[in-house]
């Protein structure tokens, strides 16, 4: 239940966000988001509201850990 | 698509399982508790890439599954009402409770209808001022703060048809009764991506030091929850119990400070059962006195005596980590996705409903 995807934010009206995610779309409301987000910011959206803005520096400590496990050579942008 | 296709690269994730089983040696047993890690385990083979001393269990998650039977029959009985429209998330609606379901009663003529948010619920409040609107509040951490909006908003709004059941759950409050109650195997927690994302990692604290079992926030894609497991694996090997974070890019440790504070103004911390624990101190959220015009406990009589669990469901058992489908006897032959005796195998992310999809023991 506590599904919620990545999506890139397309559209801004008040407190309203319309997001896409492999070419769905869906309306959220910003009420309850930890950042209020700007357009082509990802969000993780869930059950009609986006909770998280994701900061892509944080998204990075992740895949240097991976580059530090060795698993990959280097890390995507 | 970013923030997903790099977390499903295969080769990646076959180099990172040869990492996992290299620095490996202690047996260990993971519990996961969010219904969306139970699924994903399953659908990408997590298992099957593992040390066979490294175990995975799945824990209360689900909350349709943890669900009790009472609150089920609270919402057949708002069902029944005349002039009510019952709104809520899909999986509630074939739910057991002890005489009907959801499905059924609207099958009956019942005005039940499934809603994506609440926002849904609150559309339909606006679209019907003759009729009174209840959402069915089930969920954790991640699902209450966006009911809490929806009261803020129908408050703010003046609108009086809509009122909230609240049967909402939160999650450490149940570890630390998993792991006081004794019976549990468990050398550490896959602690749930987007309760986290909310809540932060505050709460895991207590647990990693009080009962020493470390507490991995992981996301949800292949590459996420190999990682968790390698973070976990470590700390085994080392003897540590920490708490730490592998979902980076949607957990901070403060969590999400709005959406608390929302989910805090509405709601109150309530002693609540769960199904196969019993009542757990603080560990549901009722609707504060403040907001009373929007509690449907407060505006319809739903007082009724105890219900008892289906005869012969194993799910209070599945769900404490002490049982696995495969070892209730119903499993398989009598209860089914098709025609379902308890909640786990009702809902698409309770356990008995991904063995039955995905393990073919």
């Amino acid at each position: 239940m506590c599904v919620a995807a990545p999506m890139k934010v397309i559209e801004i009206e008040g407190d309203t966000i319309r997001a896409e995610l492999g070419g769905v779309t869906k309306d959220a409301r910003l009420d309850i988001v930890d950042e209020r987000p700007a357009l082509g910011d990802y969000v993780i959206i869930h059950a009609g509201y986006a909770l998280h803005r994701i900061d892509p520096e944080d998204a990075k400590i992740t895949l240097a850990l991976w580059k530090e496990m060795g698993v990959i050579d280097e890390i995507p942008e | 698509m970013k923030y997903l296709s790099e977390y499903r690269d295969g080769r990646v994730a076959s180099k990172m399982a040869d990492r996992i089983r290299a620095i490996s040696t202690k047996p260990a047993r993971f519990m996961e508790i969010c219904g969306t890690h139970t699924v994903a385990i399953f659908k990408n083979g997590v298992r099957e890439v593992l040390p066979d001393h490294i175990g995975l269990i799945s824990g209360p998650g689900c909350p349709v599954c943890v669900t009790a039977t009472r609150d089920i029959d609270k919402a057949i009985k708002l069902a029944r009402i005349p002039d009510v429209i019952v709104t809520t998330f899909g999986d509630m609606l074939r739910v057991p409770g002890s005489v009907s379901s959801l499905q059924k009663e609207k099958g009956r003529g019942a005005d039940v209808r499934m809603v994506y948010s609440t926002m849904d619920s609150l559309a339909i409040a606006r679209r019907h001022p003759e009729k009174k609107v209840i959402f069915l509040g089930v969920g954790f951490e991640t699902t209450a703060p966006t009911i809490a909006a929806a009261v803020v908003a129908a408050e703010a709004e003046g609108i009086k048809n809509f009122s909230v059941l609240s049967s909402h759950k939160l999650l450490p409050p149940a570890m630390d009764a998993l792991l006081s109650g004794g019976e549990l195997d468990v050398s550490g927690f896959m602690c749930p991506g987007h309760v986290s994302t909310v809540i932060g990692t505050a709460s895991y604290e207590a647990v990693a030091a009080q009962y020493h079992t470390p507490c991995v926030v992981m996301g949800f894609e292949p590459l996420d929850i190999l990682q968790g497991i390698y973070m976990l694996v470590s700390q085994i090997e080392a003897g540590e119990a920490r708490v730490e974070i592998q979902y980076r890019r949607a957990v901070a440790p403060q969590g999400n400070p709005n959406a608390l504070q929302i989910m805090n103004r509405v709601f109150e911390p309530c002693d609540a059962p769960w199904r196969g624990l019993g009542i757990i101190p603080k560990s549901g959220l009722a609707l504060r006195d403040a907001y009373r015009a929007f509690d449907a406990e407060a505006l319809f009589d739903l007082k009724m005596p105890d219900s008892p669990e289906p005869p012969g469901c194993k799910c209070g058992e599945i769900l404490r980590g002490v049982k696995t489908p495969t070892e209730c006897k119903l499993f398989r032959d009598v209860c089914t996705p098709e025609s379902p005796v308890g909640p786990c195998m009702v809902s698409s992310e309770g356990t008995c409903a991904a063995y039955y999809k995905y393990s073919h023991l």
